[in-house]
């Protein structure tokens, strides 16, 4: 039963995330990182991590996706039109990204502790969120302010940025 | 059998569909959204080894590996807000979302 949703939202996510790629249209390939997204979180919470799972779904299928939508409406990008295509360039990056895939897959095969199943859990992690809360703010405080001010300087930055130049 | 293997393969292939898009395609917003493939693809493996990595003591998974993950969120999610206001400051001064007509820098 496991196995069978595993690879249903394995299925599910790298089918729209090729459908991400592939979309001429910006709104649709858009819609397609949703669905993408919601399969990824359904592997999270497989994974009994569902902490991650549940902020992956408000931050992404939420938070970025409206800003994407919103960007696209925005700047009224249509479908593109087809233009004179570079095989050359198209051919390199197709096969840049072969040796890439082939690479992950001939280091995954090798790697032989990646045989084994999962060890079994003796607790239930339905309590992750005060686990990773306490974590959060004993051994990685420095970090989580170091990740406040950066999320103050990008919003700065985003005022500064999407401000009309003074003439 | 679901093995850490499987989600690792998973991963890499998610990472590879993200890689190929920032590759290929020539649409600046859609390079953006393949790269936050890239990033989620990551975040998939760290989830894996942390939930692989039982903490004998407590049996409960390694949760250093999520709060990395938590940490990649906040980062990607502020990247986003960043490079859509650069796009929109972009298209504001050349009126364009196509990568080959913002060629300033090119030689």
């Amino acid at each position: 039963m496991q196995a069978f949703l595993f690879w249903c939202f394995a299925l599910l996510m790298l089918v729209f995330g090729a459908a991400v790629v592939l979309n001429r249209n910006p709104v649709a390939s858009a819609l397609s990182l949703v669905v993408s997204f919601l399969g990824l979180a359904a592997l999270f919470v497989m994974l009994d991590a569902f902490f991650i799972g549940i902020i992956q779904v408000l931050v992404y299928a939420g938070a970025v996706m409206v800003l994407f939508l919103f960007i696209i409406m925005l700047l009224d990008l249509r479908a593109e039109q087809l233009r004179k295509i570079n095989w050359v360039a198209t051919a390199g990056g197709i096969i840049v990204a072969l040796i890439l895939l082939i690479q992950i897959f001939t280091v995954v095969g090798h790697f032989k502790m990646a045989q084994r199943p999962f060890p079994p859990l003796t607790r239930s992690t339905i309590d992750d969120v005060h686990n990773v809360g306490a974590l959060l703010f004993t051994n990685f405080n420095l970090p989580f302010q170091v990740i406040g001010v950066l999320v103050l300087v990008a919003t700065v930055g985003v005022v500064v940025l999407s401000k009309r130049e003074v003439r | 059998m679901v093995t850490l293997g499987h989600y690792l393969l998973v991963s890499g292939t998610l990472f590879t569909i993200g890689f190929a898009g920032v590759m290929l395609r020539r649409n600046i917003v859609t390079i953006l959204m393949s790269l936050e493939l890239m990033l989620n693809a990551a975040n998939l493996s760290l989830v894996a080894f942390s939930r692989f990595h039982v903490d004998l003591t407590t049996g409960l998974p390694n949760y250093n590996a999520q709060v990395f993950v938590f940490f990649i969120i906040t980062v990607a999610a502020a990247e986003v807000a960043v490079g859509l206001a650069i796009i929109v400051a972009l298209y504001r001064s050349r009126q364009t979302t196509h990568v080959e007509d913002i060629n300033a820098l090119k030689f």
